[in-house]
């Protein structure tokens, strides 16, 4: 499966500036491996080295939180959307 | 109808109204609840209420005595507080993003509240960390804290709750946006200790999109009564809703009479995804508020692609 990986402005120093990548893989987890072998230097930003998502980091398939599927085992199709964001203080208030 | 004593007395009780109209599926229906109804406007209104009382109880806060209240808000937090400080005789002082809309600012001035704006850039975020560091400096103003508070999910789980239950025991589904996490964590706790099987659905804005500046994950942000309530293993699922189609979700509300505000149209854009993937639901989809306090954006009478343009800069959630 191909998507588009989404990059917030803080990773994408790593990633040659751009806010856009295609990646391959059957799940985040595949796609996020794959992120990584083409750029090296977002290794550990999102995933950390114990294999889970990184505390402040909301991972979305199609605007879904990936934490609320299964993780990084939630499975994407072609065409899918993954965005990457940093978890921040919300809205309403 | 009885003559209340304050105020005060009418923050809660809100109506429940069917609005299975615009639910796409005829097996499940939506229930909105209207916060809008709350005296100063706002589910927050609640909160606010609860915090005060809170700080009075344990004897932070005196009535009548001027002590002066900081608070960040993007608006309904701050207009909540800033009617209840008027009443109990405060001084209040909110810290708000720069990007808020108009009214927002002027009904914060209407209580006489004082504003220290932040920049756009930063949104809540911003407000927050800046009004952290202005309660370090000034260690004799009470600082809320409404992402910390649990008053904040106490006054949804002792009020926004048992209300939904008292009405709507039938309830299958919660659906509420996420910003301080209270209404889904107090309203979602309760629900699940009545009924296991309720399913909560949460409804962000993409405010990680919105907020620059963060200079590595680290500085990212999860509200303390979120982790302290286990808000993680309450929420069964979580969704962005973009401005554009929180807008339309706004102006379909017109459909059935509700006029309410664009964080409103987000939450029953959730609750449309909700009706649409399960079959036989009842949804209680909570409307955090009503639309005046954005006429101003042009949000019903614009052009779509104008208003949704202008909406990606303002603070609505």
């Amino acid at each position: 499966m191909t998507v588009e990986v989404r990059l917030p402005t803080v990773l994408r120093q790593h990633a040659g500036g751009m806010s856009s990548v295609p990646a391959n893989g059957d799940t985040v987890g595949e796609v996020f491996d794959d992120l990584v072998r083409q750029f090296p230097g977002l290794a550990g930003q999102v995933v950390t080295a114990e294999g889970t998502l990184h505390k402040f980091v909301n991972v979305y398939r199609n605007d879904d939180d990936v934490r609320y599927l299964d993780k990084l085992g939630t499975k994407v199709s072609d065409g899918d959307v993954i965005s990457i964001l940093p978890a921040v203080a919300g809205g309403t208030g | 109808m009885p003559v209340y004593d304050s105020v005060l007395d009418l923050v809660g009780n809100t109506p429940l109204v069917d609005i299975s109209r615009l639910s796409p599926n005829p097996t499940s229906r939506i229930l909105a609840k209207l916060e809008g109804q709350n005296p100063a406007g706002s589910v927050k209104d609640r909160v606010a209420l609860a915090m005060v009382d809170e700080a009075e109880k344990d004897g932070t806060l005196t009535p009548g005595s001027g002590q002066v209240i900081v608070e960040s808000s993007s608006g309904n937090t701050g207009i909540g507080l800033a009617m209840i400080s008027k009443v109990r005789g405060y001084t209040l002082k909110i810290v708000l993003p720069e990007n808020v809309s108009e009214e927002r600012k002027q009904l914060l001035q209407v209580w006489g509240a004082q504003i220290m704006f932040t920049p756009a850039s930063g949104g809540s975020n911003g407000a927050m960390r800046e009004a952290q560091r202005i309660a370090a400096e000034h260690t004799d103003w009470w600082f809320p804290f409404q992402y910390g508070n649990q008053a904040n999910v106490k006054a949804h789980f002792e009020g926004t709750g048992p209300e939904i239950w008292r009405d709507c025991p039938e309830v299958t589904h919660l659906v509420a946006g996420l910003g301080t996490s209270g209404t889904l964590v107090g309203v979602g706790k309760f629900l699940k200790e009545r009924n296991p099987a309720v399913k909560v659905w949460a409804v962000e804005p993409p405010a990680g999109e919105m907020v620059d500046g963060l200079k590595n994950f680290d500085e990212g942000f999860t509200p303390p009564i979120f982790e302290a309530n286990g808000g993680q293993d309450l929420l069964d699922r979580k969704s962005i809703v973009r401005p554009r189609e929180s807008i339309e979700w706004t102006r379909r509300l017109i459909d059935v009479g509700i006029f309410a505000g664009i964080s409103s149209g987000a939450v029953v854009a959730g609750a449309h995804r909700c009706a649409a993937e399960v079959d036989g639901a009842v949804i209680v989809v909570v409307l955090p508020d009503g639309g005046w306090k954005y006429l101003s954006t042009g949000a019903w009478t614009g052009d779509l692609d104008e208003v949704v343009e202008r909406a990606k800069g303002t603070m609505y959630f």
